[in-house]
């Protein structure tokens, strides 16, 4: 064969075979590799060495968040149609990086806390079991910002999520355990359901699963294809307002959060909420910026709404009851998923729809940090106090001086008030997305909300400095999860000090 | 006065408000070796005194170095790119209008850490307590130093969580519900004014409070002013108070300690005057005529009201509480200074901030005095104080008497005092109102404001004559403590500057007048 001829077989061949970006695709794959090391390795490892695969899982997840580190420079794409290099099915861009960091850092911390809660739960969860679910799950959150077409973006919202209900439900013989799984399940399984049928209209009426394409052709569909679209639109939006825990599809959220092990209720809170909130604005921003005016004024009512009964859920929770706590966290992570939804509708009214979206990463970037360090203190606290209420904070100042600090600060940067400075200005992307969309009077909404959630934040603050109620008996902390509050501890004060770490995500393009 | 280069005057303005954040956290700290004090109590008390001292001590050379003929410039400025995705910077500084503030507040908490040292109120830890106090004072601070509109909200904001706490944790009764309708009420009303702010700034495109007062900005339309006004001026009456959001105001004062109350009248109050100073007459002027009148009406419906409660609280019977009472009178003062903000001239706006400094003096020295005489006599309620002839504190306690009738009448106005100046160059603004502004309501809110200073003076003296006058008990243990060495200490500073004003006014509106004037000309420099 002649040269020539031989590279034009070749050219032939590589039009015809996808190039595949290994470096781009890393950070999920890396922590879909450590899943499945750990399953197989979990057969040869002795029951006294079992904390190895939760380091091993920690290393992978470390590996997998340093992985992000290379695909800073510029975007990447990859598997993109042979003949049209512009349509991607995977693409690492600055909001790919942004959320899988989100996800992979707080799959991280949830590793951390998750090492105490498998030693103190001796043996009533199976270790590597759990260590290949959790990391599953977050190899498929992690996948999902970076999907570009619809096709990818459930199997990876399903990638993320299946493993998640068997993470609640892992607990031998405990009945509260396998009923929120259950609950979950059901209802997320629908919620699915609805999503794909929506999917399936959009693709009827467009051809197209690329959300670029999607977005283009979406304009000139049939007239008589024209309500099916907007269908398929609002059915295709329901699965991921789920996966945020929106009103109406919360009441799953304080259940499954009570049932489930600690460290997996904060998984759900942070990483979850990251799955949710992405697939949405990806949905939203990128697939379907022409029809802003059906999802726009939704997702600004059901923000309005989600905001409203989530925080009213929290106030209405009796600090006596058993497991109020976590209760309380859960109704708040309702809450809060109504301010990250705020700049999404925004979006839909904005000139400039990157900036608003990137108000939510931002704010989810802080959430994340905050809501994982009260979890994590909450995780410490349950030790000593399985019933996890949230009297059982009172005094704490008392017995652990930083550890109270921390908490209050914590719960400061939720309620967005000095000292919790990157939780004000946090909130304050937010406000000015919606005042800059004209949404006046969602940001009227919001601004009842925040004092009411106030209420509730500076309640359980005041406790901590209470005098204690008897003795607590002192014991020692377990050095990952010590390492989880003080890593969160410091990345809230850094981020205090340094607001623009997170908050550049709301000025720059993100796509 | 001095000559000091600009750069160590940055220094200094920058180290107002940073040292006291750098002394909450020591604060909390162990003791280091050598600074053990007496007990741990005593030591974190003295660090107290120390840092707010400093603070002090950095406020009055910043007075001495401030370039007293160009009091409209800005001086000792700061500016450098703290959040670029919001466009905030920190920018500092100070001109004729926030000098005399930050210098009020400076002294005000100083003597406050000065009383605690020798007074501790009842409560837990005075470790958590001087931290909170420090905060408070970094929080004031703050918001009369900074010159960017999300920065003030920040340090507006900051005050709410230590106040809470002082509050709720060394208050007297009825604490906690006083503490809740503190923040809760202030806290809505910030966050309705951050959304007037984030208007104002992202249709302007700057947060800067000065290019907003200096540049013309077209995009600020009257009908976006209108809403901004709106917006930000409900979130600064709450503060301020404005009747009738000032319901949280009396119960708060109630509750709060000795100091918590000095803090909260002496201070806090005027962040909200300020704000209408500094931020809503320059920035928005047309929004601002708009609402002028209607400012003005609440203003002299705060005066008469605020005098009525005090008068129902002072009549024999009446069960009425004299902190709850000087919290009333001071809606009728803030009254004074809205009325003076609402003439939009420059004689009011000087009125108002002279009020406003008169007030932090007078009735931070009134809870001063209202504290000791709790201390003595175990209680604030009129009656149980007067019994049916008066309490006779001239006779029991000479100058403590003496000096409760000097704040009285130091309150209600008389010449020659503080309390004069300011209210009747807030009436003289009234009078007449800038162009634009109805004279005739503002001739009728002129006359009824008047009026009310009437009023104060009647409740005021009947304050006096039940609580100095009276027949002096016979029986042993009817005598009380006279003023203490150090309450001398803390309570002379505000005399003397209540007089010092008073005789010499000019001392302070030749600092306020040349920058309100360029303020409401269009600009600060």
């Amino acid at each position: 064969m002649s040269p020539q001829a031989q590279s034009l077989v070749q050219s032939q061949a590589q039009s015809l075979v996808q190039s595949v970006d290994w470096l781009a695709i890393a950070p999920p794959t890396v922590a879909a590799v450590v899943a499945l090391v750990v399953l197989v390795a979990d057969l040869f490892v002795g029951d006294r060495r079992k904390a190895l695969l939760g380091w091993v899982s920690v290393a992978g997840l470390a590996a997998a968040a340093l992985a992000l580190l290379p695909l800073l420079d510029g975007d990447r794409s990859t598997f993109c149609l042979t003949g049209d290099a512009d349509v991607c099915s995977y693409t690492a861009d600055r909001f790919t990086l942004a959320v899988q960091f989100l996800v992979l850092g707080g799959a991280l911390l949830t590793a951390l806390l998750s090492m105490t809660a498998l030693k103190d739960a001796k043996r009533e969860l199976p270790e590597g079991e759990y260590w290949f679910l959790l990391l599953s799950s977050a190899a498929g959150a992690a996948l999902l910002p970076a999907s570009r077409d619809l096709a990818t973006l459930i199997v990876a919202l399903e990638v993320a999520s299946l493993p998640a209900f068997a993470l609640v439900g892992l607990r031998y013989g405990d009945r509260r355990s396998s009923e929120a799984a259950l609950k979950f399940f059901l209802s997320s399984v629908t919620a699915t359901a609805v999503s794909l049928m929506g999917i399936s209209f959009v693709y009827a009426s467009t051809g197209t699963l690329y959300l670029t394409q999607i977005a283009t052709r979406i304009e000139d569909v049939d007239g008589q294809l024209h309500t099916l679209t907007q269908a398929g639109v609002v059915l295709t939006l329901v699965g991921f307002a789920f996966k945020t825990a929106a009103v109406p599809f919360h009441f799953w959220v304080p259940d499954t959060y009570v049932g489930a092990p600690l460290p997996v209720a904060a998984y759900l809170s942070v990483v979850g909420k990251a799955v949710g909130f992405s697939g949405l604005i990806l949905v939203t921003v990128i697939a379907l910026p022409s029809y802003a005016d059906v999802w726009g004024p939704a997702l600004a009512a059901l923000a309005a709404l989600t905001m409203t009964i989530g925080n009213v859920g929290a106030l209405r929770q009796g600090a006596t009851r058993a497991y109020s706590a976590v209760r309380l966290l859960a109704w708040s992570s309702v809450g809060q998923a109504g301010y990250l939804l705020v700049p999404i509708a925004a979006a839909a009214y904005a000139k400039d729809t990157e900036r608003a979206v990137g108000s939510t990463v931002a704010y989810a970037l802080m959430y994340a940090a905050v809501n994982l360090g009260a979890f994590a203190v909450a995780a410490l606290v349950a030790r000593t106090n399985p019933l996890n209420r949230v009297s059982d904070y009172r005094g704490l100042y008392a017995s652990r001086p930083l550890t109270a600090l921390v908490l209050g600060f914590f719960l400061l940067c939720l309620a967005g008030l000095p000292p919790g400075v990157i939780g004000l200005f946090a909130k304050v992307t937010v406000f000015s997305a919606a005042v800059d969309a004209g949404l006046g009077w969602l940001a009227v909404v919001m601004a009842v909300n925040v004092v009411i959630a106030l209420f509730y934040y500076l309640q359980w603050t005041a406790l901590l400095f209470r005098a204690p109620e008897g003795e607590s008996e002192p014991h020692r902390v377990p050095a990952p999860l010590t390492a989880a509050i003080a890593l969160t501890a410091v990345l809230g004060v850094a981020l205090s000090g340094a607001p623009q770490l997170v908050l550049r995500f709301s000025d720059t393009g993100l796509f | 006065m001095i000559d000091i280069s600009e750069s160590v005057m940055q220094v200094l303005l920058g180290f107002i408000v940073v040292a006291p954040l750098i002394g909450a956290v020591t604060a909390l700290l162990p003791a280091p070796p050598g600074l053990k004090g007496k007990s741990p109590e005593q030591a974190v008390l003295r660090h107290g005194v120390t840092v707010t001292g400093a603070v002090l001590v950095a406020a009055v050379v910043l007075v001495l170095g401030f370039d007293h003929d160009q009091p409209s410039k800005m001086q000792a400025t700061t500016d450098i790119s703290w959040i670029p995705a919001l466009d905030v910077r920190i920018h500092l500084g100070i001109d004729g209008i926030s000098l005399p503030l930050l210098v009020l507040t400076a002294l005000l908490t100083f003597l406050c850490a000065l009383y605690s040292f020798f007074k501790m109120p009842s409560g837990p830890s005075p470790k958590a307590f001087v931290a909170l106090v420090l905060v408070l004072e970094s929080g004031t601070l703050a918001t009369f130093a900074v010159l960017d509109l999300l920065l003030f909200f920040l340090a507006f904001e900051t005050v709410l969580i230590p106040m809470y706490f002082l509050i709720a944790r060394w208050g007297g009764e009825e604490r906690t519900r006083a503490a809740w309708k503190f923040i809760l009420y202030t806290l809505l009303g910030s966050v309705v004014m951050l959304l007037g702010l984030l208007l104002i700034g992202i249709k302007a495109g700057t947060f800067d409070m000065v290019a907003l007062a200096t540049d013309s900005h077209p995009a600020l339309t009257p009908s976006v002013q209108v809403v901004a006004v709106l917006a930000i001026g409900t979130g600064l009456a709450v503060k301020t108070p404005m009747w009738p959001l000032h319901s949280w105001l009396p119960d708060a004062h109630t509750a709060a300690p000795t100091v918590g109350s000095v803090l909260l009248a002496g201070v806090l109050l005027k962040m909200g005057t300020y704000g209408f100073v500094r931020i809503l007459l320059p920035v928005a002027p047309d929004g601002m005529s708009t609402f002028a009148p209607y400012l003005a009406a609440f203003a002299v419906v705060g005066i008469v009201y605020g005098s009525l409660a005090c008068l129902a609280l002072a009549r024999q019977g009446a069960k009425g509480d004299l902190k709850r009472l000087i919290a009333y009178s001071s809606v009728g003062h803030m009254g004074f200074v809205l009325l003076g903000i609402a003439s939009m001239t420059p004689t009011g706006v000087n009125g108002a901030l002279f009020a406003n400094i008169a007030h932090g003096l007078i009735t931070g020295l009134l809870f001063f005095l209202v504290g000791a005489l709790k201390d003595r006599t175990g209680t604030t309620d009129l009656d149980t104080l007067a019994q049916a002839t008066g309490a006779a504190l001239y006779g029991r306690a000479p100058r403590l008497g003496g000096l409760l009738a000097f704040a009285a009448v130091a309150s209600l106005g008389l010449p020659g005092l503080a309390g004069f100046w300011g209210e009747m160059l807030a009436l003289f603004g009234a009078f007449d109102p800038a162009d634009g502004l109805s004279r005739p309501a503002f001739l009728t809110f002129t006359a009824i404001a008047a009026f009310g200073t009437l009023l104060t003076a009647a409740y005021l003296l009947v304050v006096v004559r039940r609580v100095c006058m009276g027949a002096t008990p016979q029986e042993e243990g009817a005598r009380l403590t006279d003023v203490r060495a150090y309450e001398f200490a803390a309570w002379t500073p505000l005399v003397v500057l209540t007089v010092v004003t008073g005789l010499w006014p000019k001392t302070l509106l030749g600092l306020t007048d040349p920058a309100v004037q360029q303020l409401l000309a269009g600009g600060t420099r």
